[in-house]
């Protein structure tokens, strides 16, 4: 919602596009299968069609609107998002307009009770989080969009029917320039938390909704406080509700405050109480001057998901698959995880490079991310909002008691978005080799990064495929390079880095670890390698290469046989 | 986990009963979920601190049915 006399699009801050309906093919009789249609525009079916385009796909990307998302909702971007939006080649604005944080505070009754610092390894490349607002993550992501030839975007372009076949879907869609039906091999639902093609297909979300009701207001204000995350609990400018507050660029601040126990949401909602509760809450944090509302809207914590994010040939990516609460940022980042996910191996299936198993293992990876969101999010939002007597009571105490002890602080601990561990996934089949190392990251987890003499990162050599990080001790052994080889023949895409103080091995990027740095970071010795898959996570790991075990791997990362 | 000589067990229930007092009818609730926190911490043991508090809730029902 916007303050009276304003649009809906008129923003502060913001010159929305207006995006027109375009003549399209289907009109004057092309029949052409398309590889993959996406519904949605949001920034998840932006990313999607982004990441295919990375592998040469071609898609149809159709959104019912003519513009970007009316409202800033979405505005934590974590870290692997970051790694994510750079692969698809549309990091560059991010970086230079988002703020990146690792701080934040929580304060109870107006004194600090903790400090939130986000971990920030020296070989990484990006912040643990970026606050962005969301018109601009879709600005930034329909730049690159637009400037693909690979992508047909088609605005003002609603799905308006839809039938599956063994082979495909057939999507009747409807624009002002009058309606068409399109088929493609794949569809890849995008399209929200309300999304029409979950009801076309009968199915629906499960799971729990939780009573807390907050309100989300974007303000423009001048006020001098680090981008940091700041969680106000039992503040005086709000009495029985928490607050939070984040810094965006343009001067633009989100204040999200809870709403009491059987507050009218109707009441609350209106733009005069909106103004009254805010500076309340501003008066609260020492700012008295003047400031502008932009835009407000209203927020309950659900988790919610789909029991299988597959559908034969439709799959279900984002909030149309899954709705996460606010706490922890999970929504956007979750979402383009599984944009990735099914991105890279939609791809490799329809060039042929994979067998359309893999498909397989997308909603288990994803939907095993979703359940572990819950998990970790239901313990934020019972905290953030305590649903009966017994939570708030045990959460005052430990709130209280906090203001002059260690122990309970790390309660109010935001548990902020962790990428998930794939090492329960079939693409994960020797987890069990993770024993032998002695520490470094998991099976399943994503790669960390380590910063390089010449300024470049460790994971910017890996490929679009598999890629292999060897160490050893000077050069590889014939073994190794045999190993290496074989890699290349089953991937063609296949990257390999080669960690070791010799300057040249042909066909892989030397890496040269001058202080051990590198081989510390991952535990490694002369002889371990690790197999990362397209989306940088760990597939496996040996202390000492086990060839059959890593070819194996590979095989399965593109669709092969489990053992 | 050793049981406390009874001595010390008494001056203990004493100790109890006087900081309910201090606390007040209005802060009991939260004194004693403070209380029951801190032991909690205290006691670096999750199976006796969920045993304590099945404990304590059985003696809630006998209250009930008496």
């Amino acid at each position: 919602m916007r303050p009276a006399g304003k649009g809906p699009l008129e923003s502060l801050y913001f010159d929305y596009p207006r995006f027109a309906a375009r003549r399209v093919p289907e009109l004057d009789g092309a029949t052409a299968r398309h590889p993959v249609l996406i519904v949605g525009a949001g920034p998840i079916g932006m990313t999607a069609a982004l990441v295919l385009a990375r592998y040469g796909i071609r898609s149809v990307l159709i959104d019912r609107k003519d513009t970007l998302n009316d409202g800033s909702r979405a505005i934590c971007i974590a870290r692997p998002s970051m790694h994510i939006l750079e692969r698809i080649g549309a990091v560059a604005p991010f970086v230079e307009k988002a703020l990146g944080w690792r701080f934040g505070r929580s304060y109870y009754r107006g004194e600090q009770i903790f400090r939130l610092e986000m971990p920030q390894p020296p070989g990484e490349k990006y912040l643990p989080m970026y606050n962005l607002q969301q018109q601009y993550i879709e600005k930034f992501l329909h730049d690159a969009v637009a400037a693909s030839d690979l992508i047909d975007m088609r605005w003002q372009s609603e799905l308006s029917g839809l039938e599956r076949h063994v082979d495909g879907v057939s999507a009747r869609i409807s624009s002002p320039e009058g309606d068409y039906f399109l088929d493609a091999l794949y569809l890849l639902a995008a399209d929200g938390a309300r999304s029409p093609i979950r009801s076309m297909l009968g199915l629906r979300l499960k799971g729990d909704n939780y009573e807390g009701r907050y309100v989300i207001a974007d303000i423009r204000m001048d006020h001098d406080f680090p981008t940091e995350r700041r969680a106000f609990f039992e503040p005086s400018g709000n009495p029985g509700g928490t607050v939070l507050i984040h810094k965006q660029p343009d001067d633009i601040w989100r204040v999200d405050y809870q709403l009491r126990e059987g507050e009218s949401e109707e009441e609350a909602l209106k733009e005069e109480n909106i103004r009254a509760r805010v500076s309340a809450i501003l008066v609260d944090i020492g700012h008295v001057k003047p400031w502008e509302l932009e835009w407000w809207s209203v927020y309950s914590a659900n988790t919610l998901c789909l029991d299988d994010y597959r559908h034969d040939r439709v799959f279900f990516i984002g909030d149309a698959a899954h709705i996460v609460p606010i706490f922890g940022v999970r929504g956007l980042n979750n979402g383009l995880a599984d944009a990735e996910n099914i991105g890279w191996k939609l791809a490799l299936v329809l060039h042929g490079e994979a067998d359309d198993r893999l498909l397989d293992s997308y909603s288990p990876e994803r939907r095993g991310a979703t359940l572990d969101v819950f998990a970790n999010a239901t313990k934020s939002t019972r905290f953030m909002t305590p649903p009966t007597r017994g939570w708030r009571l045990a959460r005052e105490a430990a709130l209280s008691l906090s203001l002059k002890h260690e122990f309970p602080r790390g309660l109010a601990n935001p548990r902020q978005m962790q990428p998930y561990t794939y090492s329960d996934s079939v693409l994960t089949p020797y987890a069990i080799r993770d024993a032998a190392f002695a520490g470094g990251p998991a099976c399943g987890s994503v790669a960390p990064n380590a910063g390089l003499t010449d300024g470049s990162h460790l994971l910017d050599y890996a490929g679009h495929g598999l890629t292999a990080i060897l160490f050893c001790e000077a050069r590889p052994t014939a073994e190794q390079a045999t190993s290496l080889e074989h890699l290349g023949r089953i991937d063609k895409r296949f990257a390999a880095i080669v960690v070791g103080t010799q300057t040249s091995v042909s066909g892989a990027k030397i890496v040269v670890d001058h202080d051990g740095e590198i081989a510390r970071l991952f535990a490694a010795s002369p002889g371990t390698l690790y197999l990362l898959r397209p989306d940088l996570h760990i597939a496996g790991r040996w202390k000492t290469a086990i060839p059959s075990e890593i070819l194996k791997t590979a095989e399965i990362c593109l669709g092969g046989e489990t053992p | 986990m050793s049981a406390m000589p009874f001595e010390d067990f008494e001056t203990a229930y004493e100790t109890l009963a006087t900081a309910i007092d201090t606390a007040g009818t209005e802060r009991e609730t939260l004194f004693l979920t403070r209380l029951a926190l801190v032991l909690g911490h205290e006691l670096g043991d999750i199976t006796a601190f969920r045993k304590a508090i099945k404990t304590a809730l059985e003696g809630l029902e006998y209250d009930v049915h008496s």
